[in-house]
């Protein structure tokens, strides 16, 4: 399915399943998915609402596990570990920014990007979290809590805390999802470019086919299933 | 350290959200219940340990009706121990035209020989220790008598044929808990002028004690010495047995308002269970996005486990505020009952409070909070990822330990602890039970009612166990408070029916024989009707047929108090109409036969005794025998002279009696008093109206105190309500913005909550009341042997109370819902 090695993959995906149990009986909501993804690489994951990408995010982060296959990340077989040990491995090597924000309402928006800082353990997360929140262009407001921020404000929040430690790979759900187009647009440039600086392996979760069509790759999923998965053309 | 870190930030905000307020002030709440009573507890306690080691005012007490002789004073030489004497009776004292009934106690030097007398220079001013006994020719009064006179500090009184300056305000004396008239005020007096003063007589009712101190050793000895040969008539008191007393009473009255505070702890225990229960539930969403940032279960329960601390340690310290203005507000409320000032409160209670405190947020909040570890990260990307509910097992264990740990210390034992935490499952579930069923009854008008009305109702029955733990809530605390008010009213009024108008309300004491026919010439003089007189014999009762009553077997414990003590003995020839005859027969009026006695029902019950039985008394120094013929049944409410024991007509001719009367005296006839103590100054008059006033005075203020406890019960179910209205906020909001999109005006959506408040609040009066009405009915029936009538008002008040209340916090609690505007809630603004 792909020509690049095992080895040198910042994420495999071996043949997951995810079956849940529903009143009507076992439902698979992902079935036989398998791929490989390279360090540094931006890979798009489209298909109808309901085809099972967010649940395909998961799996790969690790917040949940599959019922068949396995997955790898950034070295460490996610099924191996428990629920801890899966913690630990995003601590280290993993960024979120998601449709809704899920940014802290009790923290302001600088101890919400110092947050995974110190969850990691970093010796300086006070002044990591200052220059971030800076490049995302809130430098002004970084004492503002969730609810004075807008939507967009809030999301660069979210992106400056999902950079901010420096993660091997970022999973990014409809980031803009919750935002109007315009602002959807700023908030995309602002992750596309902080990307590039980082060179962070990014898993971006859409609808919008331009937006995947900047990736280096597309996964099209449908019903569960792995229809289609091309690199782009440049 | 992360997690000290993490909770400290972000404290501050979760403090501004309900639930956590909720939390905060269910926990203040049960602190402040329980440091108040804590407080108040621990201060009576120490009064009385204080008192306890100079409640005789001395190391040992000796007493008699007679002078005691020299000998014993003497003897207690030999052993190296101090003395002092004191001679009492109960006069009446002159200040001008004022009389007033007082114990007068004359001492000598050296008394009090354990504690010190405080006084003061004038009424209401700084008091201070005082040094030595009054010098003769004064008097130190009890503030209560001056008031009493109109009299202060330098004024004269008359204290029989004596003119005695009053010297100071006496505030505090160390044995005034003991002793006969604690009723009528102290006047203190030095005892020689006793002599001078004519007031004894033959047969006037002193008492005479010999105070007795010294080094431990000292005492022991010479208590052992004497005990054997202590004569019938005199009686000796060790300060360990007195103080005995005191301590239990103490003890029975902690434990009482320990139990009283419990309920309020229980309560708020309640809303801490629901309210904790609401912030495990906000705190998900936080927590799943932390595990997806690499947050471990450790972390997450360091987090929450370090906020449960300092909203404990918060909750202390207001609580142990309000506790403390609470006490000082009770001790107030308590200050004429309790004689003396109170010693200040120990830290004991605060620090009792906080372990109380923490074992409330450990048994009622901890689950929940465990709970949270187990949340799944997969929350983040989908919202219904929930995590497993807490073990059942865990919640009741934790909570019902708590519950334990909490009831242990003012409960005791271990066996007592099991059935208290049995009666508080069997009362919680049967009140639960009730509550459901007025749920389920407020539900079946949903048909017949407006659009508000049935949204509210349908709500009500929708969150039928919430609601229900909400009635039984409010229910307990005004329950209780009906009970304290309505009712006590109530009892203390069919109380005061049952006295007959035409009562006496004078007894006169001390009255002998020569004196009658002057008594009755001083009422004629005044158009008073003269009293009849009653005769009375003092004995003792030495044989119970043939046997000592020292070594006689008794059905009850305090038999052996009865028949050891002094008798008063009178005889009749008709049955008083306050007495009703039992058992046997009463003799005619002409009986001149051997001695008859007819004995009370139940003093024959507690000692035993009964017809055919034989009785021998000693009567000054001669036996009398006599054979029980009847037993009578007496309506001390007639306020009439009763005896336990009456012989026959002729019994009692050959010994020295003095007589007693009672009487009923207007208030416009007092004047007759003043003639009859000028003329009789060894006869006492007791005024029951004044006495009856006083223990009503009693009453009414221990009731007060009980009731302010029970404020911290009602405000704990306000916080109940809250805690429930806060768990349901989200679902209001949005269904009132629903409701206000579908066109409903903001009014209408407003009805409907407020009904469902209505519902709940009427559910909780008519709790309250049944609650009330059946605890006045047993009380009234078992307590105060009074028919029980129906007091409608009480329903009437419970419910309005119910509606009120309950009405007016749920406003306060669910007004953001009611207000909050439609869009904002349908779009559900993410974070
Ligand atoms: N735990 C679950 N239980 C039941 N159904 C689930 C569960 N997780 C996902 N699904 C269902 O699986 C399908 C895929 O969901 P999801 O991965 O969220 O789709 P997408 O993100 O592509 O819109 C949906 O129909 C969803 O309802
Ligand atoms: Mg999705």
């Amino acid at each position: 399915m792909s020509s690049h090695s095992a080895d040198g993959a910042v994420l495999a995906a071996h043949r997951i399943s995810k079956k849940v149990s529903s009143p009507e009986g076992s439902l698979t909501i992902l079935s036989d998915v398998s791929f490989l993804i390279d360090p540094g690489e931006s890979v798009a994951v489209v298909g109808p609402s309901g085809a099972g990408k967010s649940t395909l995010l998961a799996l790969l982060a690790g917040l949940d596990l599959p019922t068949d296959g396995h997955v790898v990340l950034n070295g460490a077989n996610l099924g191996e570990l428990d629920e801890d040990g899966r913690a630990q491995v995003r601590a280290e090597s993993v960024g979120f920014v998601f449709q809704s924000f899920h940014l802290v309402p009790s923290l302001n928006a600088l101890e919400n990007v110092m947050l995974p800082l110190e969850l990691a353990g970093a010796s300086d997360a006070r002044n990591t979290a200052r220059n971030i929140i800076e490049q995302v262009g809130l430098k002004d407001r970084w004492s503002h809590y969730p609810a004075q921020l807008s939507g967009g404000e809030k999301q660069r929040v979210a992106i400056a805390r999902a950079f901010a430690t420096e993660p091997a790979v970022l999973f990014a759900d409809e980031p803009t999802g919750n935002l109007d187009t315009r602002t959807g647009a700023t908030i995309m440039e602002l992750m596309f470019d902080l990307n590039k600086i980082s060179a962070t392996t990014l898993i971006l979760v859409t609808h919008n086919h331009s937006l995947a069509n900047r990736c280096d790759r597309v996964l099209s999923l449908d019903a569960g299933l792995l229809v289609s998965d091309t690199k782009a053309a440049a | 350290m992360k997690a000290l870190k993490f909770a400290f930030r972000s404290f501050g905000r979760e403090l501004r959200s309900g639930e956590v307020v909720v939390l905060l002030a269910a926990v203040i709440l049960a602190v402040a219940a329980l440091t108040a009573v804590g407080f108040l507890t621990d201060r009576i306690g120490k009064a009385v340990a204080r008192q306890a080691n100079e409640v005789l005012a001395a190391d040992l007490r000796l007493r008699s009706q007679e002078p005691i002789p020299d000998s014993w004073r003497e003897m207690a030489g030999d052993y190296e121990l101090r003395t002092a004497d004191m001679v009492s009776f109960p006069t009446v004292v002159f200040a001008g035209d004022e009389s007033a009934l007082t114990s007068l106690l004359a001492v000598s030097n050296g008394y009090p020989l354990r504690g010190a007398v405080r006084i003061s220079d004038a009424l209401f001013s700084e008091q201070r220790e005082a040094d030595g006994v009054p010098v003769p020719g004064e008097v130190w009064a009890d503030s209560a008598l001056l008031a009493r006179l109109g009299a202060d500090v330098g004024d004269r009184l008359s204290v029989g044929e004596l003119e005695l300056r009053i010297g100071s305000v006496v505030t505090y004396r160390p044995d005034q808990s003991i002793g006969f008239a604690s009723l009528a005020p102290t006047l203190l007096m030095n005892i020689s002028d006793v002599s001078a003063s004519g007031l004894i007589g033959e047969g006037s009712r002193v008492r005479y004690a010999l105070l007795i101190a010294g080094n431990e050793e000292s005492v022991t000895g010479f208590n052992a010495a004497i005990e054997d040969e202590l004569p019938d008539s005199m009686r000796l008191r060790s300060a360990e047995e007195s103080s005995e007393r005191a301590y239990a009473a103490a003890d029975r009255a902690k434990r009482f308002l320990s139990l009283t505070a419990i309920i309020s702890l229980l309560l708020s225990a309640v809303a801490v269970a629901m309210s904790a229960r609401r912030f495990a539930h906000r705190r998900m969403d936080t927590v799943a996005l932390m595990k997806s940032l690499g947050a471990t279960q450790g972390f997450v329960i360091s987090v929450a486990i370090v906020q449960l601390v300092m909203l404990g340690v918060i909750g202390v310290f207001a609580g142990s505020i309000v506790g403390f203005a609470a006490e000082e507000i009770l001790a107030w409320i308590l200050a004429d009952i309790m004689q003396g000032d109170l010693p200040d409160p120990g830290p004991m209670p605060v620090i009792l409070a906080s372990g109380s405190a923490m074992v409330l947020l450990i048994g009622f909040a901890l689950p929940s909070l465990i709970q949270l570890r187990n949340t799944p990260p997969l929350r983040v990307l989908r919202h219904d990822a929930m995590p497993p509910a807490p073990s059942r097992i865990l919640v009741a264990g934790l909570s019902l330990a708590a519950v334990a740990a909490l009831l242990y210390r003012s409960v005791g034992d271990p066996t007592m602890l099991l059935i208290v935490l049995g009666g508080i499952i069997v009362i919680a579930t049967a009140l639960y039970l009730v509550g459901r069923g007025l749920v389920a009854l407020m539900g079946r008008f949903r048909s017949g009612v407006g659009v508000a009305w049935r949204y509210g109702l349908a709500n009500v029955a929708r969150r039928g166990r919430a609601s229900a733990v909400q009635v039984v809530a409010f229910g307990l605390g005004l329950t209780v408070l009906l009970l304290l008010t309505l009712v006590r009213t109530d009892l203390l009024e069919g109380w005061r029916r049952t006295l007959d108008e035409n009562a006496p309300n004078h007894f006169l004491i001390n009255i002998q024989r020569s004196e009658t026919e002057s008594v009755t010439n001083v009422f004629a003089a005044r158009g008073v009707k003269p009293p009849d007189f009653a005769p009375l014999v003092r004995a003792r009762m030495t044989l119970i047929n043939g046997v000592s009553v020292k070594e006689r077997e008794y059905p009850e414990a305090d038999a052996k108090w009865f028949v050891n003590r002094e008798q008063n003995l009178s005889w009749a020839t008709h049955l008083s109409a306050s007495n009703e005859l039992l058992e046997g027969e009463w003799w005619p009026p002409d009986y001149d036969g051997a001695p008859l006695v007819s004995i009370e029902e139940e003093v024959a019950a507690e000692t035993g005794l009964a017809i055919g039985d034989r009785v021998q008394f000693e009567i000054a120094g001669q036996l009398l025998d006599a054979e029980i013929t009847s037993v009578r049944r007496i309506n001390w409410d007639s306020f009439m002279p009763n005896f336990f024991l009456v012989l026959s007509p002729g019994a009692l001719d050959d010994y020295p009696a003095t007589f007693i009367a009672s009487m009923r005296v207007e208030d416009h006839e007092k004047g007759a008093l003043v003639d009859l103590v000028r003329k009789h100054p060894t006869i006492s008059v007791i005024d029951l109206d004044s006495i009856l006033q006083q223990v009503r005075g009693i009453i009414e203020k221990a009731t007060m105190a009980v009731q302010a406890v029970f404020f911290f019960t009602l405000a704990a179910g306000i916080a109940v309500l809250f805690a429930a209205v806060q768990s349901t906020i989200d679902e209001r909001r949005f269904e009132s913005a629903m409701l206000r999109a579908l066109g409903a005006r903001k009014r209408i959506v407003f009805a409907g909550i407020m009904a469902e408040f209505a519902a709940l609040g009427v559910a909780a009066g008519v709790l309250a009341a049944a609650g009330a009405s059946i605890l006045a009915a047993i009380l009234a029936v078992q307590l105060f042997e009074l028919p029980y009538s129906f007091n409608p008002f009480l329903w009437l008040v419970g419910v309005a109370a119910g509606l009120l209340v309950v009405c007016a916090s749920g406003y306060f609690a669910a007004r953001s819902a009611i207000n909050s505007a439609p869009v904002d809630v349908l779009r559900g603004a993410p974070n």
